[in-house]
């Protein structure tokens, strides 16, 4: 039990996804305009994370055993195929749902931080309910990096900001004080 | 040929895919906090985005609109496992610190861009002379940002101590905050450079 607690708050707070291991950087960057759109991304991306986690748990169990060079290639295969499956199921039961998310839900496929997630449950040999339990937290911590992010780039949109600060850099900034105040958390495990 | 030098040659400077276009941030950050790590990633990204570009451009004419991006997805994961068997075999104890950075090159937009808006559209060898032009870029963009945090948080370059045994290491450089705050400072530099030679050109 606590290993999983420990699973738990290490994905969403300590080793943050986004601010610890730089995943996920262009969502984080492209959508983070707005609270509304953030929140909605975060949820959806941590709703393909648990999918992938059922995936990759049954494909590293049955198949990969026999063919490790594939991983790769299946995982990648794997993520499209459930992003397609998320959207085709969000259409038909929440078209307003559907239409709210927009563009932004094709684009979790090349969304570094699902992929990186796969990646990572693999390498440290999760189970599935350890890989359910990282899904939750990687996911949870994406969600709260994008609504933090949103939060501040919404009150900066009307302070006067010098011209070659504007855009990008700014972002980066921000990003670096924020990854800053998360390494406060890393001393919460420390024993 | 001048076609092919200029495609060449605009993926390095003018539209230099990290300081201008802001593409393939995450493996740009999370390598970068020494010299030799972005150069083995700088050269891995070479490897897979040039392999993809010739073969995504010699099979433009088979491969079906409905399904490109799959196609280029799978296309470039195939790149990326050699890469990445390749470098386990040669260079370990690399490999072992990039750790899964190096499968993660698949989902770099900036190759799947490279595919879509470039290679799927020329011959074989502008999509070539373009990949490599803008891997080139990519290689010193990683190798700018590397160099100047392993300066900072450590006193090194390729783990060659250049100061001496006073020097105060910066250590936050080298933790993620640093890989941060030093792009969004390269990127103020270039957003400068770019003003500065507008107003040049403005004032004759």
């Amino acid at each position: 039990m606590d290993n999983l607690v420990w699973i738990f708050i290490s994905a969403l707070l300590v080793n943050n996804f986004v601010f610890f291991y730089f995943l996920g950087l262009c969502p984080f960057f492209g959508v983070s305009g707005k609270l509304e759109t953030a929140f909605r991304l975060g949820v959806a991306s941590t709703f393909v994370m648990l999918i992938t986690a059922l995936c990759t748990w049954f494909l590293n169990t049955y198949i990969l055993l026999y063919a490790p060079y594939l991983r790769l290639i299946s995982f990648i295969v794997v993520v499209a195929s459930t992003v397609q499956l998320v959207e085709m199921i969000i259409k038909k039961f929440s078209p307003t749902l559907f239409r709210a998310l927009g563009i932004y839900l094709p684009l979790i496929t090349t969304n570094c931080a699902i992929l990186g997630f796969a990646i990572f449950a693999t390498n440290r040999g999760y189970g599935l309910v350890e890989g359910i339990i990282y899904a939750l937290g990687a996911g949870g911590g994406f969600t709260l990096a994008l609504i933090l992010m949103a939060g501040l780039r919404e009150e900066n949109e009307l302070s006067n900001v010098p011209n070659l600060m504007k855009g990008t850099a700014m972002s980066l900034i921000i990003a670096g004080i924020l990854s800053l105040a998360f390494m406060g958390f890393s001393g919460l495990f420390s024993s | 040929m001048a076609n092919a030098y200029d495609e060449f040659i605009k993926g390095i400077w003018k539209e230099n895919p990290v300081f201008v276009q802001v593409l393939g941030m995450c493996p740009m950050l999370a390598v970068t906090n020494s010299a030799i790590n972005a150069i083995a990633m700088g050269v891995a990204t070479f490897f897979v985005l040039l392999g993809s570009s010739i073969l995504v451009s010699l099979f433009k004419n088979l491969i079906p609109k409905q399904v490109r991006i799959s196609s280029y997805i799978i296309i470039i994961a195939t790149f990326v496992t050699v890469a990445d068997y390749t470098l386990l075999a040669l260079i370990p104890e690399v490999h072992k610190e990039l750790g899964a950075f190096v499968p993660l090159i698949v989902v770099n937009c900036m190759i799947l861009g490279r595919q879509e808006a470039f290679a799927s559209k020329n011959s074989v060898g502008l999509a070539a002379a373009d990949a490599v032009g803008t891997a080139i870029g990519f290689l010193f963009a990683l190798f700018i940002l590397g160099s100047v945090r392993e300066i900072l948080g450590n006193g090194s370059l390729f783990g060659i101590s250049l100061f001496g045994p006073h020097f105060e290491p910066w250590v936050v450089m080298l933790l993620p905050p640093g890989g941060f705050i030093m792009l969004g400072l390269i990127l103020l530099f270039f957003n400068w450079l770019t003003e500065k030679k507008e107003s040049l050109i403005k004032n004759g």
